[in-house]
């Protein structure tokens, strides 16, 4: 089964392959230039990337090497072994962060983006008293980090009661400024006309939502879903704020324990290494599923 | 609750709109009918807008009020009035020696410089033919998509101030440095560190928008402006490119801002402490948990976030008064 996986991946990969060479002798001198202006920059960003996943697979000698190696010789699972062995000393097993983080990472994507495919709707197509200062709220909102405010929202959960339950950790993620805006941009292309039509045709709002809405602004819900994805994931604010039970805490948590004061020891370098790329790959391959879709979005982002 | 609260601005709004002759009860009717025709659109926005009010509206509110108070999160608040903010301006040493310089010099490089190289990067890129182009942009967006928790143990690995570390290994085998140097730890690298590791992940939907919008320039502008005398690349860029994507570059200038403040954090994780050794990479988010959930003076963390938000603001409207459109555009 995984084998067959396997050989997908590398047909796709051959064809992309293929395509590059193509693309290459189809350019033009100043695209080479260019093209090789680029490569070492482009080198520089993905170094950090390929270094974390050599440095999961390396056996614990090659991790503190003199001089370090930057490729691994002999990959090896131990790190992550030894990341699934460090918890089961503890209380909370590392699994019970992973299943967290999934659920609430899973939660929070779906209600972020379908709250926001909701609100963007009635703000791109219906003139309804009061939606200038909704989205002239959700504009100035666009620009606040919430982290500023951890303080006010800290007591707000306190107060709601909802500390140490997996709504603390996903209700204050769903309001998503930037989810609204995109999508209410994208929405703004959508001929009125094709709305007039269904109305007459007798389809009430929620079906012209549903069937022909969220069809034709696929592209930008792919893109929210990411940004939405995202924030989720890597989210450390409410699990360190907001939980106070360990077993309701997440992933990036976690590693967060990890790693503080890495710098100064030796000890679970391997496991730290392993958390992360564990953190890293779901954000990758979501990227890379929908990473036409995003591009195309970003074209219609434009604050006038 | 919520629903009132919306209600009640949503009458502010609209009163004015709604036949100004007519006497205000009759005006509340026709308000009031109206938002009736509407109230499904109303229905829609009901989720976003209870947990946007709850969580971000409320919390902002709130983060004003306590800025004028002392609150230890145990006692009930009691009014200061402008202490907070006289004491952040006159009385915090820290403050003023350390984070408002670094975070001064993190916005100009993180923010400006980012936000250059963004465009320049962008630009570059989408001089490509599109497969080539597709490659290299993923390459680009690629580290904003890695966690910041879970890079610090690349960062750290990388930085370790013994011979280990792979800038410390590098540097003594070219001979540049003859013993090891604690890169994390020493006051005089830590903030450049910050900067480099930021600008690193900075190429996010920021840049993405900025790539997108030079894509979509209709090519036929550029043809136009050869007639009209346009000889060079740059030229091109600075008379068509750049006033045709001004919405675009609008929108990177805020989520340039946004990244800049939220990774602030990232002197605390690297350095494994806060505050950071001597304060050489505190930022003004680290100030903010130093006090808020550290010290638990939250009346005047709250006085910082306060400082912060208005700090965003600004800037906002100083880019938006950048790119605002012009009457003739």
């Amino acid at each position: 089964m995984q084998e067959s996986r396997l050989i997908v991946v590398k047909r796709r990969l051959t064809v992309k392959w293929e395509d590059f060479v193509l693309a290459i002798r189809l350019l033009e001198r100043a695209q080479i230039w260019i093209a090789i202006l680029l490569l070492p920059l482009a080198a520089f960003m993905l170094l950090p990337l390929v270094y974390l996943f050599n440095h999961a697979f390396k056996p614990l000698h090659e991790l503190f090497l003199f001089p370090p190696t930057f490729i691994v010789r002999e990959p090896t699972t131990s790190n992550f072994a030894e990341l699934l062995a460090l918890s089961e000393s503890t209380i909370v097993p590392v699994s019970r962060y992973i299943f967290n983080s999934i659920v609430v990472t899973f939660l929070s994507t779906v209600a972020m983006v379908v709250t926001s495919a909701m609100c963007a709707y009635p703000l791109s197509k219906h003139p309804f008293p009061g939606s200038k200062i909704v989205l002239g709220l959700i504009m100035l909102a666009l620009l606040f980090a919430t982290e500023a405010v951890a303080i006010p929202r800290f007591i707000v959960i306190q107060s709601l009661g909802i500390m140490n339950t997996y709504l603390g950790h996903v209700l204050p993620l769903v309001a998503l400024p930037v989810g609204v805006f995109l999508l209410k941009q994208f929405m703004d292309q959508i001929p009125n006309d094709l709305m007039e039509a269904a109305k007459i045709d007798g389809a009430r709002e929620f079906t012209i939502f549903m069937r022909i809405v969220i069809p034709l602004v696929q592209p930008a819900i792919a893109t929210i879903s990411i940004l939405a994805f995202q924030s989720a994931w890597g989210n450390t604010e409410t699990s360190t704020l907001f939980m106070q039970e360990d077993a309701m805490k997440t992933l990036p948590f976690y590693m967060s324990t990890l790693t503080s004061g890495l710098a100064n020891s030796v000890a679970r370098q391997g496991a730290a290494a392993a958390g992360a790329l564990i953190m890293f790959i779901p954000s990758l391959v979501v990227f890379i599923v929908s990473q036409r879709k995003v591009i195309a979005t970003m074209a219609h982002s434009g604050i006038k | 609750m919520t629903g009132n609260a919306t209600a009640l601005s949503d009458k502010q709004s609209s009163a004015p709109a709604v036949g100004t002759k007519s006497s205000v009860s009759q005006r509340i009717h026709g308000l009031m009918t109206e938002m009736w025709k509407y109230r499904l659109s109303y229905a829609f926005i009901f989720p976003f807008m209870a947990m946007f009010i709850i969580f971000i509206l409320i919390p902002v509110v709130a983060g004003v009020l306590l800025s004028f108070t002392y609150f230890n999160a145990f006692d009930f608040p009691t009014w200061r009035g402008w202490l907070n903010y006289q004491n952040l301006f006159s009385q915090d040493v820290v403050f003023l020696q350390h984070v408002l310089p670094n975070s001064f010099k993190f916005a100009v490089f993180v923010g400006p410089v980012g936000y250059i190289l963004a465009f320049l990067l962008a630009w570059l890129i989408s001089q490509l033919p599109s497969t080539l182009r597709t490659w290299y942009a993923l390459a680009m967006y690629a580290p904003s998509l890695s966690a910041g928790v879970a890079m610090t143990v690349v960062w750290t690995v990388m930085f370790t101030g013994d011979r280990s570390g792979y800038i410390n290994s590098f540097l003594l085998k070219w001979g540049i440095i003859d013993k090891p140097v604690y890169l994390l730890i020493d006051q005089d690298y830590l903030l450049n560190i910050m900067i480099v590791i930021s600008i690193w992940s900075s190429m996010g939907i920021g840049f993405l928008a900025i790539l997108a919008g030079i894509l979509n320039v209709d090519k036929q502008l550029y043809e136009a402006g050869k007639i009209d005398g346009i000889s060079s690349r740059l030229q091109e860029v600075w008379y068509i490119t750049v006033p045709m994507m001004k919405p675009q570059m609008m929108f990177a200038a805020i989520m340039s801002i946004v990244h800049t403040i939220k990774s602030g954090g990232i002197g605390v994780q690297l350095s494994g402490s806060n505050p950071t050794p001597n304060y050489a990479g505190q930022l003004l988010l680290d100030h903010i948990s130093d006090y808020g959930f550290i010290r638990f003076e939250l009346g005047y963390a709250s006085a910082i976030s306060i400082f912060v938000l208005l700090l965003c603001y600004v800037l906002s409207k100083f880019f938006g008064f950048l790119f605002a459109p012009k009457e003739d555009e």
